[in-house]
This record gives structure tokens, C-alpha cells and sequence, in this order.
């Protein structure tokens, strides 16, 4: 493992979402045990196609190991990583502690969530905390970077550099309300949005229509969630067990037609996303592309070359090289002989 | 923001009275609340957090939401309006936003509220107003 200098990684997502290309960021599992190669794993399946890296906290309500490790471990790798923090389990205080110890590590791009209740996790008899709201988490993060204090007013010593970014819903109700909600968290201090996963683009279109009205897309980089599906199994799951998330029968009835075979159904999965990142690519007002590939971190590499999807930070692809030359039929006796000069 | 905006500035000396004399506060709370409490749970299911949302979210208890969010929505709204956590009862901030459209106070209902300060939970709504407290992170930062 090699040390990589602060500086080199610092502030990657933000130079990549201030560069005007399209940027692309991808999620990773959370580390379900204490194996720090598994995160290292993962992370190298995905670190050349994307400019920063999610890690969930404990997405579901299913405990893993807490995302603020796996993202030093991103860190000392050389990628940007983007901490998940959620309000379910911390009140302000720990919040504010751990941002610190965050940007303690070189991690300093924060998705500040509300989080997945626990009633649908392992472990349903846990007390919710939800002191404060992921509005007012992002206000948190905000505060402690602008003014260098904590939120009683006391001096950090030095203060935190953080990024905060947050989340939006398009595809839960009350629908017509949603884009003002981002307006909120975007007033709030977010400075990056990743959407939930589109699977339908009409009502996408929809939103980012009212979004684009509203002005915010000028103001905060809107990333589009995607994400690819991997059976018929996961498409029904999503639709009916995962609020929040809209998948079209459409979708699940293609994904019917692939059958059972693994290689087909992945393939199709695979071409249902670089569809929909297609069809996204035409909204007004998308800087780029989130991809959730839900422990399928393979899925990324063939998304994003079938997509044709590039990191904002990446050196500039060379130019396609030129066809190799067929050889000319030119006797060897023609060609041994020098070409005459003008004279 | 300061909870004293919608208090007619006749209250201020009372309020001042309020602030100064924390017992006199704490008597009156003790009167108070009980009346205060069965009043708003009765009509609007309260919940007395002490610091009321009530005018500003169409009437409707953003504290019954089971992620107490004061804020609006979270992302998990069911499709058909329910929430996530509890399938039976309709997302709490879906009757807020479809109420405030008729009752007054609906250009409040997008402001950004500050996070509850929790040792007001439980007193009394009106009174807290009167007296005036620290809204959120924001206003605390002027002190
Ligand atoms: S669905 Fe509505 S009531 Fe349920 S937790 Fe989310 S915001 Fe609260």
C-alpha cells in the first residue's frame, strides 16, 4: 500500500463537479465483515471509472461495519471517497464528532441522508434517534466548514473542510412537492446531489422539468442515480419491498424475457442501465451519473464502456487509433529502391 | 428565525417578564401545559415537543411522523402516499402539504426549520413563544 499525499486526492469529486465535464461516481458495499482486503477489492473493481466513491451506512437498517473506515481505507487508496452519514443513529452531537473524525482521515465529501428506518432492518427493537433531520445535518456540516465552530459556538481548531452533498427522491410522493425539498436542502448548504435510482424516466423528466424551473440545477450539480438490475428477483424486491424506489413493469417483464440463465439476465440488466443512462443523457440539467450497482461492483467497468461514461478527472481518452494499414502489394524489389528526391 | 415573529408585539413585556424570572415561567408552564397539551393532542394529535410547527405545516403534527422530521418528506413514501415505517398510517408530511394548501400560513410551509431543542420538550408551545428562545444553529450563532 502507498501513502498518496493529501493534497493529490483532496477535493478530487469537487474538481471533477467543477470542471464542467460529466462526472461519474459509483457505490460500493459497505464492508460486512472486518476484512480490510474485501473493501480494497472492491474498490480496485471500480477506482478507473468513476471520480469518487459512496459508502453506504448501514443501508436498510442492516448492520455492517460503520462506512467512516471503509472510507480511509478508499482514502489511503488514492480514491476520493463520499461518506454516507445517516440520522438514525447519532444525535447532532456524535454527528459533529464524526464528521471531524472524517475529515480526520482525508475524507471530506459528506451525503448527508435522513436513513433507512430499522423497522425494515435486522434489528427492528432499536431505538430511532433522528434527533435532527438530514436538512439540518447538512446545515451542520455546512456550519462547522464556513464558520470554523462547533454548533455551541466554540473555535475548531482547525476547522473541518468538508463538502456536503445530499440526496433527492423524484420518485416518491408528494411528487409535485419534491423538487422544492431539494431547493430546501440546497439552501441548506448541499453542494451535490445524487438522486435515487431512475428506472422511470418519464417521472425523472418530470422532476428535473420543476427542478430546471426552479433554478437549482444551476446552482448544485445534479447527479443521476442508476443502477443495473440483476434478476427478476431483484427487479420485484425493488418494486415492491424498497419504498421510495419506482421500477416499471416493464422493466420486470424484460427482465422475465431474459429467463434464468445467469450470463443473459445479467447482460440484459446490464442493457436495461446503459439504456436509461442514454435516454438521461437528453435531460436538461444532469452533470453526471451515480451508479449503484448493489453489490455487483463488476457491473461498473461494463456500464460505464457500454455507456461510454468517463471520469470528469481522468486524463483525456487518446484518440481512437488509426485502422492498422493493409500491406501494400508493391514488389520488394520497388520498394527496396530509395525514393528519388525532387531534384 | 425567532419563534416570537407571530406573537402580537403586545406580549413582549410579558415575554420579557418571561425570560427574566425562570421560576415565574416554570409556575405558569405547570398551569399551562396539561390545558395545552389535551387541547392540541385532542384536535391535532401533539406532541408536545414545545416548539410548534402547527401553523406553519397545515395543522398536522410533523412529531407523528416516526422519524420526527421537521423538514418535510423522507424519500421512502410509499407509492401510495403511506409511510415507510408504518404501512398503515398516511405519511404524516403528505397531510401536511395537502392541508396547508387550504389554511393559512402555507408560504411558511418551505421554510427550513432548526433541528428541536429537546429540553423544551413537553412545556408549553405558547408560552416558549412568548418568551422567545433560540430558533436554530443560525440563531444561536449570533448569542
Ligand atoms: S414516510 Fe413520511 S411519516 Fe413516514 S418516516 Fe418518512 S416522512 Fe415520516
Amino acid at each position: 500500500m502507498t501513502m498518496i499525499p493529501a493534497e493529490s486526492y483532496r477535493g478530487r469529486l469537487e474538481r471533477a463537479l467543477r470542471s464542467g465535464r460529466p462526472v461519474v461516481t459509483c457505490e460500493i458495499g459497505s464492508p460486512d465483515g472486518t476484512d480490510p482486503a474485501d473493501v480494497r477489492k472492491r474498490a480496485k473493481l471500480v477506482r478507473d471509472y468513476v471520480d469518487a466513491v459512496n459508502v453506504p451506512d448501514n443501508t436498510g437498517g442492516v448492520v455492517h461495519a460503520a462506512p467512516i473506515a471503509a472510507c480511509a481505507i478508499l482514502a489511503q487508496e488514492g480514491i476520493d471517497p463520499i461518506l454516507h452519514m445517516t440520522c438514525r443513529d447519532r444525535n447532532r452531537m456524535a454527528l459533529q464528532s464524526d464528521m471531524l473524525a472524517a475529515n480526520l482521515f482525508g475524507i471530506r465529501n459528506i451525503l448527508c441522508l435522513t436513513g433507512d428506518h430499522m423497522i425494515h432492518g435486522d434489528q427492528p427493537q432499536t431505538k430511532p434517534v433522528y434527533d435532527i433531520d438530514s436538512i439540518a445535518l447538512i446545515d451542520v456540516a455546512n456550519h462547522l466548514t464556513t464558520t470554523g465552530t462547533y454548533l455551541s459556538g466554540r473555535a475548531i481548531k482547525p476547522p473541518p473542510d468538508l463538502f456536503p452533498g445530499c440526496a433527492a427522491a423524484p420518485f416518491a410522493p408528494p411528487y409535485e412537492y419534491r423538487p422544492v425539498r431539494l431547493g430546501k436542502k440546497v439552501q441548506a448548504g448541499a453542494r451535490f446531489v445524487q438522486t435515487q435510482i431512475v428506472f422511470n424516466v418519464d417521472r425523472f423528466r418530470e422532476f428535473m422539468g420543476r427542478v430546471h424551473d426552479l433554478g437549482i440545477d444551476k446552482k448544485v450539480p445534479i447527479l443521476a442515480g442508476v443502477a443495473p438490475i440483476r434478476s427478476v428477483k431483484a427487479a420485484t424486491f425493488m418494486r415492491d419491498e424498497v419504498p421510495g424506489m419506482e421500477v416499471p413493469d416493464r422493466l420486470v417483464r424484460r427482465m422475465e424475457a431474459a429467463g434464468d440463465d445467469k450470463k443473459k439476465r445479467e447482460a440484459e440488466g446490464i442493457a436495461i442501465c446503459v439504456e436509461i443512462i442514454e435516454e438521461i443523457r437528453k435531460i436538461p440539467g444532469i452533470a453526471g451519473f451515480h451508479i449503484m450497482p448493489i453489490a455487483w461492483e463488476s457491473a461498473v467497468a461494463k456500464i460505464s464502456r457500454d455507456a461510454h461514461l468517463q471520469p470528469a478527472t481522468a486524463a483525456p481518452r487518446p484518440p481512437p487509433e488509426a485502422p492498422v494499414p493493409a500491406p501494400i502489394a508493391v514488389p520488394v524489389s520497388a520498394a527496396s529502391v530509395s525514393p528519388v528526391r525532387g531534384t | 428565525m425567532d419563534s416570537r415573529e407571530h406573537v402580537p408585539a403586545m406580549l413582549e413585556p410579558f415575554g420579557r417578564v418571561l425570560r427574566k424570572h425562570p421560576r415565574v415561567n416554570e409556575q405558569l408552564n405547570r398551569a399551562m401545559a396539561p390545558f395545552e397539551n389535551s387541547a392540541k393532542v385532542l384536535l391535532f394529535s401533539c406532541n408536545m415537543c414545545g416548539q410548534c410547527l402547527l401553523h406553519e405545516n397545515g395543522y398536522t403534527c410533523p412529531m407523528n411522523c416516526p422519524k420526527q422530521l421537521r423538514n418535510g418528506p423522507c424519500g421512502g413514501v410509499r407509492m401510495n402516499g403511506h409511510c415507510e415505517v408504518r404501512p398503515e398510517m398516511e405519511c404524516v408530511w403528505l397531510k401536511a402539504e395537502r392541508r396547508s394548501r387550504y389554511l393559512p400560513g402555507r408560504y411558511l410551509f418551505v421554510r427550513l426549520h432548526a433541528p428541536l431543542d429537546w429540553r423544551r420538550k413537553g412545556s408549553s408551545a405558547i408560552l416558549n413563544a412568548v418568551a422567545g428562545f433560540p430558533g436554530d444553529v443560525k440563531a444561536n450563532e449570533k448569542e
